[in-house]
């Protein structure tokens, strides 16, 4: 692994810290929070790749579980990974991690179509499968019914994903990483 | 370094990083294998308890637990509406004692103790071909891009002023990115030129 390797994923685990910067956006009528945090993993993936998206998410993670603010509102410490959303945490860096792998995959026939499926893949159908899993533990829950419980999130993962899709291909135009690996 | 840790003098204070981590391994696996409410209020008793002895006020404990409230409330709401008012206090009981034990850790440990301590955890995954003093060097260098991020954020905020776009999250985003992509390009190059 290059230093510029290092840089890159010291680099997205910053990037996705600073995400959690900006202040939450609360959907009309469900009083869902949404935080841009979680287009972190989605540009990561799709930017620097599946190994070093992951390691980004991974990164970030330990300086979160060492004790440090970095989650949206400034959360930060052991007991976030323990809390309900646990699981979506460590959902994202296997959510960079595919995203990074489907785009390395199909990078030299990318389309924004394809690019928005699999950022979508990556981003709400692979991170909820892990996230509820982890729900469902500490809730007591079926699995189902946690799944149903997280349904409200979608609406904003939604947006996330279009605008990810939409940075991520620009970027690529004009910063083409996957191309010279 | 900025973090959750408060500075305190207490017993919990001066135990080593990692027998707090292991404590609130086991501890944790310990409160998730207990199915009855009333252990774990008293378990929830002693970490209140805890908090005392670490030189804690309520004020600090409530802050702890006060962002997962609403959760909290939902998932009591959601078990009282699919089982009994037991399963919701069992529920809301445990993820309540969790998140407040983690904290305790958090609160009473240095990020620097904390970091060394997961190093060296980490310490055996060597023979899988992770080097340590590569991880040491995306640790910090990480904490310093966020601030660097920021600034770099501002900037372009600022010129986007200019055509109007300063709230569009891609006319920002995207200019900040290949920026920040530029640079850690500067930066690897002045790394190696170094090492």
């Amino acid at each position: 692994m290059s230093t510029r390797d290092i840089v890159h994923i010291a680099l997205f685990a910053a990037f996705t810290a600073a995400l959690g910067l900006f202040p939450p956006v609360t959907l009309p009528l469900t009083g869902v929070p949404i935080t841009a945090q979680s287009m972190g993993p989605m540009l990561a993936g799709a930017i620097i790749g599946a190994r070093k998206g992951f390691l980004s998410q991974a990164l970030l993670l330990v300086l979160v579980a060492a004790g440090l603010p970095l989650l949206a509102g400034g959360r930060g410490g052991f007991g976030v990974f323990l809390g309900p959303t646990g699981g979506f945490l460590l959902g994202w860096a296997i959510s960079a991690w595919l995203i990074g792998w489907l785009f390395e995959r199909n990078w030299r026939n990318l389309t924004a179509l394809k690019a928005t499926a699999y950022i979508f893949i990556g981003g709400i159908p692979a991170l909820y499968l892990i996230g509820t899993a982890w729900v469902a533990v500490v809730v007591d829950l079926s699995y189902m019914q946690a799944l149903l419980a997280n349904a409200p999130f979608v609406a904003g993962d939604l947006v996330k994903v279009a605008i990810a899709t939409i940075v991520a291909m620009t970027v690529r135009r004009a910063y083409p990483m996957m191309a010279r690996a | 370094m900025l973090g959750l840790y408060r500075h305190g003098e207490s017993v919990l204070h001066r135990l080593p990083a990692g027998s707090k981590l292991l404590g609130l391994v086991i501890a944790g696996t310990a409160i998730f294998l207990i199915a009855n409410p009333f252990h774990i209020a008293g378990i929830l008793v002693l970490v209140c308890v805890a908090y005392r002895i670490a030189g804690l006020d309520a004020r600090t404990l409530i802050a702890q637990i006060r962002p997962a409230l609403w959760l909290l409330a939902l998932i009591f709401a959601l078990q009282l509406w699919l089982n009994d008012w037991q399963a919701g206090a069992l529920v809301t009981l445990r993820l309540s004692t969790l998140i407040l034990l983690a904290s305790l850790v958090t609160l009473t440990t240095q990020v620097s103790a904390m970091l060394a301590a997961m190093e060296r955890g980490l310490a055996p995954l060597r023979h899988f071909g992770v080097d340590p003093s590569r991880v040491s060097l995306a640790l910090s260098m990480a904490l310093r891009f966020i601030p660097l991020i920021a600034d770099v954020t501002a900037q372009v905020r600022e010129a986007q002023k200019a055509r109007g776009l300063e709230r569009s999250v891609i006319a920002v985003a995207v200019p900040v990115i290949l920026r920040l992509l530029k640079m850690a390009d500067d930066i690897a190059d002045a790394i190696d030129a170094r090492s």
